[in-house]
């Protein structure tokens, strides 16, 4: 009887903790119910909800990336390079369309970078996406000469500010990408194989699955969802600080992956769960910062939910 | 005799379906116990339970006549029950010694471990079993034999007085085995106990005294072995009668009875920097070809030369409609060739994944349709694979690993066939599968074989063999040193020729 409650919670845990968490905030924090506070839980929680999608793919081929913040600190320091360019401003509609192709293009590559190291070059992933970590985040600094960009830009902006039937538009962008990434996940031969490929990768390569090219296309994804989030990050503040944008994003990602269900060692891809851990963790957050509590604390408390999550999904392992 | 362990009325369900139905094991002091049954039958949950590994639902559990409550397989062993794993659970890159006193060690006055007294006692263990070797090596730069035998001298020196075999020798050439048979003997001398699990049923009258038999969750016979034979052993694991199973013959491939068509696979001098040298086979329509030899002759190795999984430094590959060969398995795999692997676990199964998902990893490019994967032809392909194998699961949805052995290799068997190969690579396709598995394994894999299929086996039965191929290559240190043709073969003649090769590389 017991083991089966266990096992009943531990599926549904994070929903369980979504609902506590929802109704902890009903009850004592002030203003909860007001549509101000879903709309800065919306856009907080979009950037980290995007990469955290684009995380779980590269967990379930059993590798990590760590160089998601770094990304989002390029992508986020080309874009105003870009619109803010006099190319740009005597083509207003091709300079914004620009500003945000070319640093997501600019993040893929990044990604096929940390994809080929890991893929050709077998180098263990942590490692791998550990020289971006610390190269991309210098490489976006170089760009801008470390300087603060700071602009006003109405349409870049409504990636981070504007609304559509009343709700930001990141938090639509966060869905779409959502069902898009779990339709692919789910229902397309490299779906499937980036599962094989987790779950064990010298069966997928006998049965003809191309490995290094779903590897490949795991990092080049994650990569492209960080610059995305870059975007959006910088879209948010209406300035790039190439030293800030996507600082310990990484953390934030592989959490909210690994609240979400996925499992470290490779093998599932739980889409829907990884945007849920995203939630929670923002959740927590805000909780805490609402109800006055110190910014640090609210770091302990997040490490808290991990090492909660974590030993669910032991339970759950059995 | 007091017996050193009684269980009786064992009952242990999973998720509402039934395991063990009051099974039963009692094992004397000093005796050689056998627990065999098929896939399924419940050995492995019995034994799970004795180790602590799982708890049962009802029942009794006596250890020298005290009941035993064990937690875990660590209480098991501080109670002298032993268990050396089918898969080994040491730690290869550490030393032998690390090994073998891990969680045990011995301490200086410092609280430091004393390397000195713990690679002396190592040594002294192990040279208790006959080997010498230097204790400060990496147990991984040994061979599986001295891995194997590094797990018995650890439950040992644990001081067991029930050590439990689990498949002991599924990895082992015959001179290890023989290694392996001595210490169990020398264990039976101490007053130790062994309870022995295998698949081989020529073993246990080699070294066991009495034998449990399983089938269904429940203990069906227990057997004096020195009163029963080996088809009397079937008979009870099945259920049947001996003399029908007698009638039917012990294998169900049919060689040098069969009408053979045009060359599918001509390999010739294949040499890769795995171990082969110069080997060279060719496999026609509708016959089987068997690859004979020791462990370690590089019967594998051809098989993964040929699929172009190792890299060719000589030598060519050629199938029908392939003349160049391939240069990787994907391509192996459109040119209609199929690799049954010998390691279920670590080059078959996703263990996670769904019995469908895994059945039809390999035709999933066949599967696409307007860039997604046809679910309604993929779970019409399964079902159909399901019930044309007899695959026992409770849905196609279920994890793979949940399943039996011998189910787990069905599936893995139907994800080849479902691709309608020309030529199927099948390298041990029915090892550590029960008995009745294995001839339904055997009479699928001839039913193909008639309609055509090409079939390159590899098996360490020399029954399977000589019963099954139509032509045999024997291989002997990467090289293919002769061929022998059905009818005609016999077990004494396959024997022969792979001990004549070997006396004419050591003249």
């Amino acid at each position: 009887m017991d083991a089966f409650d266990w096992k009943h919670l531990s599926r549904h845990g994070g929903l369980v903790a979504f609902a506590a968490l929802l109704l902890i905030n009903i009850l004592i924090t002030p203003n909860f119910l007001q549509l101000q506070t879903l709309f800065v839980n919306i856009s907080q929680v979009a950037t980290i909800a995007i990469v955290a999608v684009g995380m779980t793919l590269v967990i379930a081929t059993a590798g990590i990336d760590l160089s998601v913040g770094a990304v989002m600190a390029v992508a986020g320091a080309i874009a105003p390079l870009i619109f803010l360019s006099d190319f740009a401003q005597a083509n207003p509609s091709l300079g914004l369309f620009l500003a945000i192709v070319v640093p997501v293009l600019v993040s893929v590559v990044c990604g096929l970078f940390n994809g080929a190291l890991v893929a050709f070059l077998g180098v263990q992933p942590i490692i791998a996406t550990l020289i971006f970590f610390i190269s991309g985040r210098g490489i976006a600094q170089v760009l801008t000469n470390g300087n603060l960009q700071t602009f006003t830009h109405p349409g870049f902006s409504y990636l981070g500010t504007g609304k559509i039937l009343g709700l930001p538009f990141q938090g639509w962008l966060v869905l779409v990408i959502a069902i898009v990434v779990w339709w692919m996940a789910n229902r397309t031969m490299f779906g499937r194989r980036i599962l094989a490929v987790g779950g064990n990768e010298n069966a997928a390569r006998l049965t003809g699955t191309p490995v290094r090219r779903v590897k490949l296309g795991v990092y080049a994804i994650s990569a492209g969802l960080s610059g995305i989030a870059g975007l959006i990050v910088v879209a948010i503040n209406s300035a790039s600080d190439a030293a800030r944008i996507g600082n310990l994003m990484e953390l934030d990602a592989i959490a909210a992956a690994v609240v979400g269900g996925t499992l470290l060692m490779g093998g599932k891809a739980p889409i829907f769960g990884a945007i849920l851990g995203a939630v929670i963790i923002q959740l927590v957050k805000y909780t805490l910062l609402a109800n006055g509590v110190a910014d640090e604390v609210a770091l302990i408390a997040k490490a808290a939910i991990i090492v909660l999550a974590v030993y669910v999904q032991q339970g759950r392992k059995e | 005799m007091q017996p050193l362990l009684k269980m009786q009325g064992i009952h242990k369900s999973f998720a509402g379906v039934a395991a063990l139905t009051s099974a039963e094991l009692e094992i004397a002091p000093g005796e050689v116990h056998a627990v065999i049954g098929q896939n399924g039958a419940g050995k492995s949950t019995l034994i799970k339970i004795l180790t602590g590994v799982y708890r049962k639902d009802s029942g009794e559990v006596a250890f020298d006549g005290r009941p035993l409550h064990v937690q875990s397989p660590r209480e098991a062993q501080d109670n002298g029950i032993s268990t050396i794993y089918q898969e080994l659970s040491l730690v290869p890159l550490r030393s032998v010694t690390e090994n073998v006193i891990m969680g045990y060690e011995p301490r200086t006055a410092l609280g430091l471990i004393d390397w000195t007294s713990a690679h002396a006692r190592t040594r002294e263990i192990l040279a208790g079993f006959g080997i010498n070797i230097d204790v400060t090596q990496a147990l991984g730069s040994y061979s599986t034999a001295i891995q194997q035998l590094t797990a018995i001298a650890r439950a040992v020196s644990l001081n067991a007085r029930l050590v439990i075999m689990d498949e002991p020798t599924s990895s082992l050439d015959d001179r290890e085995v023989e290694t392996l048979f001595g210490v169990v003997r020398g264990l039976k001398a101490r007053g130790v106990s062994v309870i022995y699990i295998s698949h081989f049923l020529d073993e246990l009258f080699q070294i066991c005294d009495r034998a449990t038999i399983m089938r269904d969750g429940q203990t069906v016979a227990v057997r004096e072995i020195a009163d029963t034979t080996k088809l009397g052993l079937i008979a009870d694991m099945l259920g049947r009668d001996p003399e029908e199973i007698a009638a039917a013959g012990m294998t169900e491939l049919g060689g040098g009875q069969r009408e053979t068509g045009e060359v599918l696979l001509e390999a010739t001098n294949l040499h890769t920097d795995r171990m082969l040298r110069d080997v060279s086979v060719t496999v026609h329509k509708g016959e089987i070809v068997g690859l004979g030899g020791l462990l370690g002759s590089g019967r594998t190795e051809a098989a993964r030369a040929i699929f172009a999984m190792d890299r060719l430094r000589g030598g060519t590959v050629s199938t029908h409609l392939h003349p160049e060969g391939f240069s990787n398995p994907a391509e192996a795999i459109r040119g209609g060739v199929g690799f049954l692997t010998e390691d279920r676990k670590a080059e078959g199964i996703v263990p996670d994944m769904s019995v469908r998902e895994n059945l039809t990893l390999a035709l999933l490019p066949r599967l696409v349709r307007r860039g997604t994967i046809d679910r309604v032809r993929e779970e019409e392909i399964v079902k159909k694979f399901v019930d044309a194998l007899g695959i026992k699961l409770a849905s196609i949805e279920q994890p793979i690993r949940e399943l039996s052995g011998g189910n787990q290799q069905k599936v893995l068997l139907a994800r080849w066939l479902a691709l309608e190969p020309d030529l199927l690579i099948l390298d041990e396709p029915t090892r550590g599968v029960d008995v009745g598995a294995k001839f339904e394994i055997q009479s699928i894999i001839q039913e193909y074989v008639e309609k055509g299929v090409g079939v390159l086996l590899i098996s360490s039965e020399f029954e399977e063999l000589v019963e099954g191929a139509d032509r045999i290559v024997v291989l002997q240190d990467g090289v293919s040193v002769t061929e022998l043709q059905n009818p005609g073969i016999t077990e004494q003649a396959l024997i022969g020729a792979i001990a004549q090769s070997h006396e004419r590389a050591t003249a």
